[in-house]
């Protein structure tokens, strides 16, 4: 069935399909329609679930390690601010390993005051232990929260679906809504081994002193590993059953490019379009567009970009005092590649706090790194500001 | 005789082991053996960072013989509100949920989260078992420490300058269904009020003062008999609120000086004679208050 409908509406129907039993969330700009819907559908019995509409998004998460403790299949969504007041619990319910689901609608920190679109608060929760997926289109923001859940509960780790807030929450696009009984049978009721059960009583995060704390830490990395596999599977699974899918990297037109962008959310659809453009003329640019940002998707990005000359990486986010944090995670994955084969990696800040990314700018860009790669000088470490006044 | 009445009026059952890692007289630690026994095993326990993070025991051991969550530490109520959505979905309706949690977790960093459960009318029990610090990280000042009490942050040059929060009153504003509270020296009285609150569907929550021999200065053997003389002195009256109207007192208040009280405990132990004066006003004025909502709900 085709809808047309907003990107944080293609969250809230995700979740219907899903079939989460426990949502407990607080309301924050641009993620309101993401509660509001669901509200709605628990309201009328399209969902039945629990929503626990607390006081804090600090609480929201921690109702939601309660909730998923017990058993439940459980969702949670927000935004900027109210992430950052996540944190702490960001923390314990991936340490607790709890197969919650998150939607984050990326929106740039304050101050100044900003309900416009950047990653910097997803990426600032890059070690808490959540795997984090960013999204281009509705389509892809339904699929993927479907298929959060079953990656979530096969490796017993949370995931955080991430989109563009406005540009995707906010944007109405038609999307293919699955059917209910076949997501029912790509994705079964929750089955757990462990959970807070009168019949079986166990304590859950318990005090772990040095002796045992490592070993804790060391089964939550064989996880994310394991997720790595599981993501690709999922998403081999959801072709079979849905015929989409999306991959933890996706290539465009690189073949034997000699420039290739690399760019998450929105920027990709953007860069599509510049990189059709370009090829039209016969330049030989391409785009890989990062999806999966955790776990790092090492291997299939050194697939993606090993022997390309230059590399492009356009970041709507910054780590200040360093760079772009894709561009370091790329930097750091393309390290050990043989040196002929190793990109020079070229770092842009694009786009933050909801500044239009225009055709104009990818290009800007591209140019950018054809001079410095002309030039013969080594690629500066410093990433140049796109688009930004003097 | 009146030995055997109080035997048959508590349960038999253990849900607490004798194994756990508390001080020597925590009053905190007695209070978890008496409230899981008025609670029975079909009880889910979420604990936020307090004392009995540690007590309860490390890895992999448990001193509870039922589920328990460790949380965060402003998390007690908002955790047991998940646990009872869940709870709600696969339809069990008989389990309690208790949020356990200290005076830290409840009257300071865990507020709000418990205010909102509060305000939602959340089927869960919460108790705040009531040491008057934070203990657990050696003590210091909590909004539940009493005035002129020494602390790590209120040594003797400046003793805690504030009375202690009124936190009854403030459940009470929220009108949840029962509030109360009660002290390990009245176990019979503490069950009780734990097994009304359990019968009851909303928002629960009993106060206990929790003596602590370490934080208090006190001797280890003085728990119970500190407990008892808060009572009599009305310094923590016993009583409980209906849905913040029905205000009842639950045991005789006697109003013994509060000084032989003050001058057990070494926390107090720079207070001059007219500070304690200056307490035992306060003491008489709250309970002057306490008395005339008891008399209006009447």
């Amino acid at each position: 069935m085709k809808k047309v409908m907003m990107g944080n509406h293609a969250v809230s129907w995700g979740v219907r399909l899903a079939r989460a039993e426990v949502i407990a969330a607080y309301p924050i700009t641009p993620q309101t329609q993401v509660v509001e819907e669901l509200s709605e559908m628990c309201a009328t019995g399209a969902l039945k679930a629990r929503f626990i509409k607390v006081e804090s998004e600090h609480s929201a998460m921690a109702a939601c390690i309660g909730a998923a403790s017990t058993g439940a299949r459980t969702f949670t969504a927000t935004s900027a601010q109210g992430l950052a007041l996540m944190h702490e619990v960001l923390h314990w319910a991936a340490g607790a390993r709890l197969p919650i689901v998150m939607a984050d609608i990326n929106r740039a920190m304050a101050p100044g005051w900003t309900v416009w679109t950047d990653q910097n608060d997803s990426l600032s929760q890059r070690d808490t232990g959540w795997l984090q997926i960013y999204c281009e289109s509705n389509q892809e923001v339904l699929d993927s929260t479907v298929q959060a859940f079953k990656i979530a509960e096969k490796v017993d780790l949370p995931v955080m679906i991430v989109l563009d807030a406005f540009y995707l929450s906010h944007t109405y696009e038609p999307v293919d809504v699955p059917d209910a009984a076949e997501v029912d049978a790509f994705l079964p009721k929750r089955v757990t081994r462990y959970k807070l059960d009168t019949n079986d009583p166990r304590s859950f995060g318990a005090l772990a002193p040095p002796p045992v704390y490592m070993e804790m830490r060391l089964r939550q990395q064989e996880a994310m590993e394991e997720a790595l596999r599981v993501v690709d599977e999922v998403d081999e699974e959801w072709h079979r059953r849905f015929g989409r899918r999306y991959g933890a990297v996706e290539s465009y037109r690189t073949e034997g490019a000699e420039l290739v962008l690399v760019v998450s959310g929105t920027i990709a659809s953007t860069a599509r379009y510049v990189v059709d453009q370009l090829r039209e003329k016969g330049e030989k640019v391409g785009l890989v567009k990062a999806r999966l940002f955790r776990p790092f998707p090492t291997a299939a990005m050194r697939k993606a970009l090993a022997g390309v000359p230059h590399v492009a990486v356009l970041d709507r986010n910054i780590s200040p005092g360093h760079c772009g944090i894709f561009a370091e995670e790329i930097r750091a994955a393309l390290y050990d590649l043989e040196p002929a084969s190793r990109p020079a990696i070229h770092g842009y800040i694009i786009g933050l706090g909801g500044r239009d990314v225009k055709p104009e700018n990818i290009i800007d860009c591209v140019d950018r790194t054809r001079e410095a790669a002309r030039s013969g000088k080594p690629t500066p470490r410093e990433d140049v500001w796109v688009g930004v006044q003097p | 005789m009146s030995q055997i009445v109080i035997k048959d009026k508590i349960p038999r059952e253990e849900l607490m082991a004798s194994g756990h890692v508390a001080c020597p007289g925590c009053g905190g630690t007695l209070a978890m053996r008496l409230v899981l026994k008025g609670l029975g095993p079909k009880t889910i326990v979420t604990l936020p960072a307090c004392c009995w993070t540690i007590i309860s025991g490390p890895f992999p051991q448990t001193a509870l013989g039922v589920p328990l969550l460790h949380t965060a530490f402003e998390t007690a109520a908002a955790a047991a509100s998940g646990i009872r959505a869940a709870l709600d979905m696969q339809g069990d309706k008989d389990t309690t949920v208790l949020g356990w949690a200290g005076d830290g977790g409840t009257f300071d960093i865990g507020l709000q989260a418990l205010s909102g459960a509060a305000e939602r009318n959340e089927d869960i029990l919460y108790v705040c078992y009531d040491n008057e610090a934070y203990m657990n990280t050696g003590i210091q000042r909590s909004s539940a420490t009493p005035w002129g009490a020494w602390t790590t942050t209120t040594p003797v040059g400046t003793p805690k300058s504030h009375p202690k929060k009124d936190l009854i009153a403030i459940l009470a504003a929220h009108r949840i269904p029962y509030a109360a509270t009660a002290t390990v020296a009245d176990p019979v009285d503490l069950i009780g009020k734990v097994q009304k609150a359990k019968a009851i569907r909303g928002t629960k929550f009993v106060h206990i003062l929790a003596p602590c021999p370490p934080g208090w200065k006190t001797s280890d053997e003085e728990t119970i008999e500190l407990a008892r003389m808060a009572v009599r002195t009305r310094v923590f009256p016993l009583y409980e609120v209906e849905n913040g109207q029905r205000w009842r007192f639950t045991a005789e208040h006697p109003g013994d000086p509060v000084e032989p009280y003050i001058r057990k405990q070494g926390r107090f132990r720079h207070l001059t004679p007219e500070q304690i004066r200056h307490i035992q006003a306060e003491v008489d004025a709250r309970w002057e208050l306490l008395k005339r909502r008891v008399e209006f709900s009447a």
